[in-house]
């Protein structure tokens, strides 16, 4: 035990001396969160449109008013006519402007029909079409009310419902991805380039040839990422909570042991890719390439995995990521209890098992 | 009972025979030197011998435990410095020692007498970190590190090599010193001048041993009269002294060529006829006594 515990602290003087690692250890989730959670954001907040009211009766006030109370928007500008519309959009200060056509509660209350138009500065063409369609279904809504009230039958019928997330808050959507890169990288990419160094600087060598035994080697290497990776799961989580006020509709302890579950399917394929690799090169190559990537892209993370080819679904299935998102989300945005995550959860301990036989199996007592 | 006891062991590596039908045994307190340049196998016996490799043939006892079967046993009792240095970098002078102190169950304090005269050279150093010292102060400590468990038996794989000549002497003095304490030695190097520091040598070339024996007993089998030879133009006495008929073997040496004669009987004089016949200059013959390298160029042309 005594030999165990020398061999941890060593482990612990490397990390804490490695000042740069620890820097991007701890820097790159909280530099992740805020950067998802702020810059790339495509939710519609304080967009700056103009109003051409060329009707001003009660209708189309009380349709301002409740397009400017939304959120979404703010008015910049009300347009006296419709000659101040391009400059305003060249000066690129408004986004969109909505027009009411003259005598519009007339046409509307007598006629049921009146128009209004919408015109989008489409040179962002996504912020373009959200705003519209925010827009449009502000008008709905008004519609829908009037209709309720008796004299107007609606033609159209929209029904917009966001299950989950109803503001579109991408942050939303990042933090359990997020979650899983950030785990994965911890502890796959930080355990396996650990063990390789310590074959590449030949220190190995001196460790096979003591009494240490190969499992408190790896268990060794293994405890203080384990650690790390739990801090990091902490801060990601206490960000996302504090900072940009996501929820965790289910059980924080739940959603924890899940998270630990994870960690320790990723430390397994790090210990796996370091009985394959015999530098630190390959090691990160190998966990560049063949875990980021595919835990970026296959994973549900930013593309939906229902949106690709058939091929790709089925390869999804072996990236442990996947099912780790679908356990987060699952947990703190819908609230689920564990009755409904055992597949997920089973397959994720599943991977473990096997990676562990398989790297204990790999192990090499000698050096060849 | 041999402490290292080496039977017709072999190692291949694909289509490369590394270590090629070796033998020899390694008294208690002995200290026993594996001599041979570059490739010669001295790391991967090594390597065997401390249960890194295993051999494909042959067998091999390290205090009577087999390499193979009970490897763990062996592990627990040698003391193992490898080629390149294999510390860590980022710990310090100090908290490596105590690293290797722990994880074979000791102390530093409980086997200090033993690295004691050693130490005392790092100790001004020990907060310095392993990757910031000298050459010859990253062996001392990596001595240190082999020692600090009391092993009976020390494998030293090129100790020596790329570290400067006072380093070099230093070094074996202590391992002279860690001789009398009873640990027996094996230690390889690629520096002929070395085998004369050790008890016995193995002289190893390709995989084979050359010839395995006391240093002295060694370089007596050399019979011949040697001479050294040297001139104004080294280069062109050389390509001249190839092309003699009378010439057995010549060797480049320092500043002088080592020649040995076809001729039992030849004088100094005799050969010094010869070279000034050729027109060179400042030329000097003398007669002089084999080293082990001489032994070793002799016996590498015998196979």
């Amino acid at each position: 035990m005594k030999q165990f515990l020398g061999f941890l602290v060593k482990e612990f003087y490397h990390i804490f001396r490695d000042f740069r690692t620890l820097l991007i250890l701890f820097g790159m989730p909280v530099a992740q969160i805020m950067l998802f959670g702020f810059a790339i954001t495509n939710e519609v907040k304080d967009v700056k449109i103009a109003i051409l009211d060329e009707s001003k009766d009660n209708i189309t006030k009380e349709i301002s008013s409740k397009l400017l109370s939304s959120g979404y928007f703010i008015a910049y500008d009300n347009l006296k006519s419709v000659k101040d519309i391009e400059p305003e959009f060249r000066k690129g200060m408004i986004k969109e402007v909505i027009i009411f056509e003259p005598n519009f509660s007339g046409n509307l209350l007598k006629l049921g029909k009146a128009n209004v138009q919408l015109i989008a500065d489409a040179s962002e063409p996504n912020l373009a079409n959200m705003i519209v369609g925010y827009t449009s279904s502000i008008l709905m809504d008004y519609q829908k009310d009037l209709a309720k009230s008796g004299d107007i039958r609606p033609s159209i019928n929209t029904d917009v419902k966001m299950r989950y997330n109803p503001n579109l808050k991408s942050v939303f959507m990042f933090v359990p991805g997020l979650m899983a890169v950030i785990l994965l990288l911890v502890s796959a990419l930080m355990t396996s380039i650990s063990i390789t160094k310590e074959k590449e600087i030949g220190t190995m060598e001196v460790l096979l040839v003591s009494p240490l035994k190969p499992f408190q080697i790896i268990i060794g290497k293994v405890i203080p990422y384990l650690l790390l990776a739990f801090v990091n799961a902490f801060v990601i989580l206490g960000l996302a909570q504090f900072v940009f006020g996501v929820p965790i509709a289910g059980n924080t302890v739940l959603l924890l042991l899940e998270s630990t579950l994870f960690v320790i399917t990723s430390l397994s394929l790090g210990i796996f890719i370091s009985t394959i690799s015999n530098s630190q090169q390959t090691a990160m190559m190998v966990s560049l390439g063949g875990l980021m990537l595919p835990t970026i892209i296959l994973s549900g993370y930013i593309f939906p995995i229902e949106n690709m080819p058939i091929p790709l679904q089925i390869i999804s299935n072996i990236v442990p990521a996947r099912w780790f998102i679908t356990i987060v989300k699952s947990i703190m945005l819908k609230g689920a209890g564990f009755e409904y995550i055992i597949k997920e959860t089973l397959v994720l301990a599943g991977m473990t098992v096997f990676l562990i036989a398989l790297s204990i199996k790999k192990f090499k007592t000698r050096l060849e | 009972m041999y402490i290292v006891e080496v039977k017709n062991i072999t190692k291949n590596f694909k289509d490369t025979v590394a270590v090629d039908d070796i033998s020899f045994e390694v008294g208690q307190g002995e200290l026993f030197g594996l001599i041979g340049p570059d490739g010669a196998g001295k790391t991967t016996l090594f390597r065997m011998l401390t249960t890194l490799l295993k051999p494909m043939s042959g067998y091999a006892k390290v205090l009577g435990f087999d390499i193979v079967k009970d490897y763990k046993k062996i592990r627990k009792h040698v003391g193992y410095m490898p080629g390149r240095f294999s510390l860590y970098q980022d710990l310090s002078v100090e908290e490596n020692l105590k690293f290797f102190a722990t994880i074979f169950g000791t102390t530093i304090e409980e086997n200090y007498d033993l690295i004691k005269d050693i130490y005392i050279l790092l100790e001004p150093f020990k907060k310095r970190k392993a990757g910031k010292l000298s050459g010859g102060m990253k062996q001392k400590l990596a001595l240190c590190c082999a020692l600090i468990h009391k092993p009976d038996v020390l494998f030293l794989d090129e100790p020596t090599t790329g570290v400067d000549p006072v380093s070099r002497n230093e070094f074996w003095e202590m391992l002279r010193k860690l001789k009398e304490q009873g640990i027996t030695i094996l230690v390889s190097t690629p520096y002929m001048d070395e085998a004369s520091l050790c008890d016995r040598v193995a002289l190893m070339q390709k995989g084979k041993t050359l010839s395995i024996d006391t240093p002295e007993n060694i370089i007596s089998r050399f019979k011949k009269p040697l001479f050294a030879i040297s001139s104004e133009n080294q280069y062109s006495l050389m390509q001249n002294l190839l092309a003699y008929e009378n010439r057995d073997t010549i060797y480049p040496f320092g500043d002088f060529l080592h020649y040995t004669d076809k001729r039992e009987n030849v004088s100094t004089d005799e050969i010094m006829k010869y070279i000034e016949s050729l027109n060179c200059k400042k030329i000097t013959v003398k007669s002089i006594k084999p080293n082990i390298e001489d032994c070793f160029m002799a016996l590498m042309e015998e196979n």
